[in-house]
């Protein structure tokens, strides 16, 4: 019986033994389950309260309701505040109660997963089959796979879709599935079998979250469950996401804070005075209280209008600001032509709280792989003997149109094959040689594993994606690559199976650029050396007689590399038999040469891969999503930075640069920087692009935040004198992230017009992100599919997950998600602009009319003594915002367009407001201010004049108090309605319901409760009585009514139609710019040998120790995923195995 | 067909809310609108306006200061604290005939009704009549809602307290003969205030009800004793009473007081010399107020107010400035001018 220790860095030791609950349950570690929820049914109300009062406005609302609660100040009833903030707290209260309950539902759907995961514990044993997710931290013991391997996906943790190996220590995976031998060990940092200790490391841990692939079964023992899994602990950092609208409300509300402070100052000076002067002698009528003098008077005034003006802070700001960001997060959600009907996927508002920046966005950060391009190769065109064929490449063009080639000649041809050159496959079957050699030699210089699950069902498994296609390519045209064998490669040549022997690999590496194969076909022995690589390489080893040919083939690959295809030169040799075994020989030696090995090995290849003969070239496309290349020129023309960051290399990165049209020929210039050292990278980074800049980036340093406490850098934009593109690699990137360099990399970066980065990594991309970010003040949007995109789109303002792949991790951590790369326009332009452009509306006319309603309070206190008396009914106060003008805004701000969203398109150049902060920013609030001031001097004065001295049509009073007050607030609502009608450009049906509904409701509710009834039933609370009745009758009334509101409305329509002609004139809308076509281009720039990062594993498939075991043994396929949604997609399939399986290690 | 929808089963509805086509009206500010827009409303506000000013102008208004702060004026003497009872003459006349009905108000400046506490001061369920708050008005009449003796005040508080009590008996001097101008004290509050709001507690005699309490300090007479001749304007339906009650909006304010409708001045007060007994009881002069007694008839904009005519007028115009200077606005960029 053995006894595992874990130590990790973080914890204290782990001891667990296999398959003892009670001993293990004695640690007390966490079990599997997990908990994303916050409350439960008791912890729910007092939690929540807390929660919601520590939120400044709540706060400041339940302390005017204590303030109001103090006779001596209490200038106004306490329902006036304690309605909205108990309907406010209430409303808030149920949000988040459903979304906990949405997160206790998830919890126990996670918990409840297949195999209830909740139930394992921390040391059991557990045994996971093909294509299950692993479901804790588990250490692998053993498998159904030779050498103890077990494959998994780790989409979910890093993103990467190739497979990764995992090997079990041989004591325990000699154990295979015999439960009770596994069951009897313990395990301790060290894992002790039997006494002896055998060490253990990361590669023997399953993390959960990775799915187990091409592995039959396999053993795992829990060492970590639930919130202790890597996964968890990782994703639980979710900082929480604020827009910049959001910050600058606060400041807003904060200066506001600082304004009703000064203004009550105001009146509390003015009320000493008043007191000293007029109050002292008036005593004869209202006597002070005992101990009331001017000073304390005027104290208790401060706090008396405090509470009167304390709707400057309104307090349904922030509930009405969710409401309209929840309402236009809906429309996200339910927009169709952000639906993607393949895999059944609607876009999703996963935050609903960050709408409006959306319109503000500034910069993209893309990944490539499954976000701009599909992660699928095709075999697209080839160029055979100097003679081109394939469709020519259009992006704008619907492929369905063309007729597919039909090869059901071929039986053991792929379905999911598709080509649309009929000439193509004539030529082959009529047994054209060259056209014959091509495909041969596709078929058998590679380093693709076959495996045949039923006779006829091929399925393959290439290293990279680019490979399996050419592989793919060649069966489809009648040279089926069917098995291998260490020494040998069976291929089915137009219907007949030929052998051929496997003499050599010269395999790939990233000098070499190229791989070849040297075969013997059986039985006739002719020997033949198949090579294929980049254009540049192979070239200088043809041999001169195909110079004519070499001639046509490179105008065929310039046009290939135009379109942005991946291109590879196809070449052969035939070999003389005493050469052959002569270089073999010499090869054996070298290869088992104890020094040298390498250089030895590489004069070796070097000395037969020559004089070759041409025979084509092949162009393989890295699918584009749909629509990348308009959407990315569209977003380009709204003026949005697209920056790519990707883990590729960089010519495959270049490449997609080129084919989605961010590259561009007509570029001025390309800047590479690949330094491998930080001088290297200065250098290169301080290329000049415009000679007269100055050395040093200019910053502006500001403050900005609440108090003005945070300090801010903006790296300002420069000058450019043309379109420059920039590549730089991770190395460098490491280093241009430096402290003393990033300023550098920035400027340099934001001079250019594309940038993408290549072979970053998940941390680089988050750095690239937050420096961006800190540098430019700019709102930024990361998009990706992976894990390894999670980073930048936590990192970055606004996340975007490709929804619908099997990964899921990114669209987990983002903020909004949908199917593919081409809804982001959708989202941008049109969700984005709207949600922005009415936000802002929103804001500027909330805070119009509050600052409205409140203003006339203060002028009226110059003439009521400062004595904190309201101008309105209290209970006009009270529903002012919550009924009376609440609905015609939300009306506003869900349904306003100013343009449709076609017009939206039209035009991407409408977005640039947003991204220039224009509609709302401070200037603007200032301007409401001034607005409100002047709407509420008109508000408080016309009606004071008219009603001075005046009296009834019967001669009976109305210049009370009571009738003033009505008629300042019926003034005020009509006012507020109509600039309500101003602002809203988009009348709808709703809209007019709300305006004249809020109206009607307004005189209803007025009526009602000035009526008899209401008096008789409550009588202290509705002293109004009679007051609509006596005076709404007066024809002077509404003369004054009517005044009012038109000489605070004539003044906007003038001011706004002047505005209007002077920005017509000025900045007419230029004609949408003819779309442009891709220029083709003449490329020097050609794609290279776009084979994968690392080393191919040519070594392995002739080792024989991959194949030791169980050679091409017919079980489960490696990788079936027929049911997998996207398969409708995919063509082809590969297993890609990056990592070498590690030396099986002896204990 | 079934599975076809299973597959799109997230697939959003295609209604136009959800999709954000709903049909709307797309309102533009264009010249064409805009322009004339502004010479109709400028228009419509001039004949508004000059109806108005018209009006306004037929209002005849004859205002008088009684308060004596000059030592000449009549009701000098009366300012003196001391003197009780004090009645003073005043005397006005009239050139052309006063057009009736004619409407008899007081007036005072300077005199905060408006001031909160002062309006707050006061217990609406003492004042529609409720027992319960006769024996213990709300605090907030406080500190009129128990006298020295700690017994109740009824009316309580600060407003019913101040009330005026000036009172005024109007004579036209008929060839040196005074002869007494009726003057109606009757419908001059409200009728919400008369028959709703107030309301005397269902007592008979109305004394009872008062038992226990006293009348406010500033007054000579208790409530059930404010007009003891007719019990329907008595106690808290007093319609001095309640007319005081009605608090002005602003510090200068006139209260309606008598009306001249019938008799001899049922057409209005003829042109003559008239006097105006004043018995002066209210003190202003302590707090810089003014008193004054109006006298005006009213039209179908109520009573003398010239501030909306002219507003009107001067907006209506300036209506149809603005129209200009946008034309000219409008032109300007329209056919900007040539280079």
């Amino acid at each position: 019986v053995l006894l595992l220790i874990f130590y990790f860095s973080t914890e204290e030791e782990r001891h667990l033994r296999a398959n003892d609950r009670p001993f293990n349950l004695s640690y007390h570690y966490a079990n599997n389950a997990i908990k994303t929820s916050k409350y439960n049914i008791f912890t729910f109300l007092p939690l929540n309260l807390f929660e919601q009062f520590r939120r400044l406005a709540n706060a400041y609302f339940l302390f005017l309701f204590i303030l109001q609660l103090i006779p001596q100040i209490s200038s106004l009833s306490w329902f006036t505040t304690a309605v909205p903030l108990i309907l406010v707290l209430s409303i808030t209260a149920v949000k988040d109660a459903s979304d906990d309950i949405n997160r206790h539902k998830s919890d126990k759907q996670v918990n409840n997963q297949t195999e209830k995961w909740m139930n394992v514990q921390v040391g059991d044993i557990i045994k996971l089959e093909n294509n299950q997710f692993v479901t804790a931290d588990l250490l692998l013991l053993s498998s159904s796979e030779p050498l103890n391997l077990v494959y998994v996906e780790t989409a979910e943790l890093d993103g990467e879709t190739n497979l990764k190996v995992k090997q079990a220590l041989t004591v325990t995976g000699d154990m295979g599935d015999n439960i009770d031998e596994l069951a009897g060990f313990t395990v301790q940092g060290t894992l002790t079998v039997n006494g002896q200790t055998y060490a253990l490391d990361n590669d023997k841990v399953l993390l959960r979250g990775c799915t187990l692939r091409n592995t039959e079964w396999c053993f795992g023992l829990v060492i970590f469950g639930g919130p202790d899994t890597k996964l968890m602990q990782n994703s639980g950092k979710t900082t929480f996401k604020r827009t910049s609208i959001d910050h600058l409300m606060n400041v807003l509300v904060l200066c506001i804070f600082g304004f009703l402070a000064s203004m009550c100052t105001v009146m509390a000076i003015s009320n000493a005075i008043w007191e000293v002067r007029e109050g002292s002698v008036f005593t004869a009528f209202l006597p002070r209280e005992p101990g009331v003098d001017a000073a304390l008077s005027s104290f208790l005034s401060f706090w008396s209008y405090v509470i009167v003006l304390n709707t400057v802070v309104p307090i349904s700001l922030y509930v009405s600001v969710e409401i309209i960001r929840l309402g236009n997060s809906f429309y996200i959600d339910w927009d169709r032509k952000m639906y993607y009907p393949k895999n059944d996927t609607p876009a999703q508002a996963r935050t609903t709280t960050l709408n409006e920046e959306l319109g503000q966005i500034k910069y993209i950060f893309s990944d490539k792989t499954g976000t701009l391009t599909q992660n699928i190769m095709t075999f697209n065109r080839c160029s055979i003997n100097g003679k081109g064929y394939g469709e020519k490449l259009c992006l704008y063009k619907n492929y369905n149109n063309t007729d597919k080639v039909d090869f059901l000649w071929n039986h053991l041809a792929d379905p999911k094959f598709i080509f649309h050159d009929h000439s193509l496959v004539e030529t082959v079957r009529a047994g054209n040689p060259e056209a014959q050699a091509f495909f041969r030699l596709l078929a058998l210089c590679h380093t693709v594993m076959p495996e045949e699950k039923k006779e006829g069902e091929l399925n393959y498994q290439a290293q990279s994606p680019d490979e399996g296609a050419l592989v793919t390519a060649a069966r489809n045209f009648g040279f089926v690559f069917r098995s291998r064998t260490p020494e040998t490669i069976t291929v089915v040549e137009m219907g007949k199976q030929v052998t051929y022997e496997l003499l050599a690999v010269l395999d790939f590496n990233n000098v070499r650029k190229r791989m070849s194969v040297i075969g013997e076909r059986n039985p006739e022995g002719k020997l033949t050396l198949y090579c294929k690589g980049a254009d540049t390489i192979i070239y200088e080893r043809l041999h001169p007689s195909c110079n004519k040919l070499m001639k046509v083939t490179t105008d065929h690959l310039n046009e290939y590399a135009g379109d942005g295809l991946r291109t590879l030169v196809l070449a052969y040799k035939d070999l003389d038999e005493d050469y052959m075994d002569d270089w073999k020989k010499r090869h054996h030696e070298a290869s088992t040469a104890m020094d040298g090995r390498e250089e030895r090995l590489d004069e070796l290849y070097e000395e037969i891969e020559k004089d070759l003969q041409l025979l084509g070239a092949t162009a393989v496309e890295d699918k584009l999503q749909d629509g990348v290349p308009q959407t990315i020129e569209q977003l380009a023309k709204a003026d949005i930075k697209i920056w790519v960051l990707t883990g590729d290399k960089q010519e495959t990165a270049e490449n997609i640069g080129y084919s989605c049209n961010m590259l561009r020929e007509e570029m001025k210039d390309v800047f590479i920087v690949a330094a491998n050292t930080a001088e290297g990278v200065k250098e290169e980074l301080q290329r000049k692009m415009c000679p007269e800049a100055p050395e040093e980036a200019s910053v502006i340093k500001a403050r900005a935040g609440l108090f003005w406490c945070q300090k801010t850098e903006t790296v300002q934009d420069e000058k450019v004198d043309g379109d420059y593109g920039l590549v730089i690699n991770g190395h460098s990137l490491a280093f241009a992230l430096e402290k003393d360099l990033q300023l550098e990399l920035l400027r340099t970066a934001c001079m250019c017009q594309t940038v993408i980065c290549c072979r970053v990594t998940p941390l680089q991309k988050a750095q690239v992100v937050q420096l961006v970010k800190r540098y430019k003040q700019a709102v930024t949007l990361a998009i990706g599919d992976g894990a390894n995109d999670v980073s930048m789109i936590k990192a970055a303002h606004i996340g975007v997950g490709i929804s619908g792949q099997e990964g899921m991790q990114a669209v987990l951590s983002s903020d909004f998600s949908f199917a593919q790369f081409r809804y982001l326009q959708r989202l941008l332009l049109v969700h984005g602009r709207w949600s922005y452009l009415r936000m802002c509306k929103f804001l500027r006319y909330f805070f119009y009319k509050n600052f409205t309603f409140t203003f006339v309070h203060f002028w009226y206190a110059f003439f009521c003594g400062f004595s904190a008396q309201t101008v309105y009914d209290e209970w006009f106060i009270t529903l002012y915002n919550l009924v009376y003008t609440a609905l015609p805004v939300l009306g506003m701000s869900l349904f306003d367009q100013d343009v449709n969203d076609r017009w939206s398109f039209q035009y991407p150049q409408l977005y640039s407001p947003g991204q220039l902060n224009l509609y709302f920013n401070k200037k603007a609030f200032v301007r409401c201010m001034m607005h409100s001031c002047y709407s509420s001097l008109i508000l408080f004065f016309i009606p004071w004049a008219a009603m001075y001295d005046t009296v009834r049509d019967d001669g009976k009073d109305i210049a009370d108090y009571q009738s003033f007050a009505l008629l300042a607030q019926t003034c005020l609502l009509v006012v507020v309605n109509i600039q309500l009608c101003l602002d809203t450009h988009y009348w709808t049906a709703v809209n007019q319901f709300f305006v004249w509904g809020s109206l009607a409701a307004y005189f209803a509710i007025t009526f009602t409760m000035y009526s008899n009834g209401m008096f008789l039933i409550f009588t202290s609370a509705f002293p109004f009585i009679g007051t609509a009745r006596n005076s709404l009758n007066q024809p002077n009334v509404w003369l004054t009514i009517f005044l009012t509101s038109l000489l605070c409305t004539l003044p906007v329509v003038a001011f706004r139609f002047i505005l209007i002609q002077h920005k017509v004139r000025k900045e007419a809308l230029p004609a949408p710019a003819p779309r442009r076509l891709p220029t083709r281009r003449i490329s020097t720039r050609r794609s290279g040998y776009a084979f994968s990062h690392s080393q191919g594993y040519g070594d392995l498939v002739t080792s024989r120790r991959f194949l030791l075991k169980k050679p091409l043994k017919s079980r489960l396929a490696l990788f079936t995923q027929t049911d997998s949604p996207l398969a409708e997609n995919q063509p082809q399939h590969y297993r890609t195995i990056a990592e070498e399986p590690e030396e099986a290690q002896s204990p | 067909m079934v599975k076809q929808e299973k597959a799109s089963a997230n697939r959003p509805d295609n209604t136009a809310f959800t999709q954000q086509r709903l049909p709307a009206w797309q309102p533009m500010l264009s010249a064409g609108i805009v322009i004339p827009g502004f010479v109709l409303i400028g228009l419509a506000f001039i004949g508004i306006g000059v109806a108005l000013f018209v009006t306004s102008r037929g209002i005849q208004v004859l205002e008088i200061d009684y308060t004596g702060v000059e030592q000449n004026s009549p009701c000098f003497p009366c300012t003196d604290q001391n003197r009780k009872n004090c009645v003073c003459d005043v005397n006005f006349s009239i050139d052309t005939l006063f057009q009736g009905p004619v409407f008899f108000y007081y007036g005072l400046s300077n005199y905060f009704q408006n001031y909160r506490k002062y309006g707050v001061s006061k217990d609406d369920y003492q004042l529609s009549g409720d027992l319960s708050y006769f024996k213990a008005p709300s605090s907030t009449c406080s500190p009129y809602e128990y006298d020295k003796n700690n017994k109740p005040i009824v009316p309580c508080g600060s407003v019913a307290n101040s009330m005026f009590n000036d009172t005024f008996k109007l004579f036209q001097i008929v060839n040196g003969a005074k002869k007494q101008v009726s003057l109606d004290g009757k419908g001059i509050a409200w009728w919400t205030d008369y028959n709703i709001k107030y309301r005397n507690p269902s007592v008979t005699p109305l004394k009872n009800a008062f038992n226990g309490t006293v009348k406010p300090l500033f007054w000579s007479k208790p409530a059930y004793e404010l007009d003891l001749s007719d019990p329907a304007n008595n106690g808290f339906i007093n319609q001095d009473f309640l007319v005081w009650m009605r608090r002005a909006a602003l510090p200068n304010f006139r209260k309606l007081y008598r009306r001249i409708t019938d008799g001899d001045y049922a057409q209005g007060l003829p042109a003559g010399n008239y006097t105006l007994e004043v018995s002066y009881n209210y003190p202003v002069l302590s707090f810089g107020g003014r008193k004054k007694v109006v006298f005006s008839n009213v039209s179908w904009m109520g009573g003398k107010n010239e501030f909306l005519g002219i507003a009107y007028l001067v907006i209506g115009s300036m209506c149809v400035f603005m129209s200009i200077v946008m034309l000219i606005v409008y032109a300007k960029f329209k056919f900007p001018e040539e280079d």
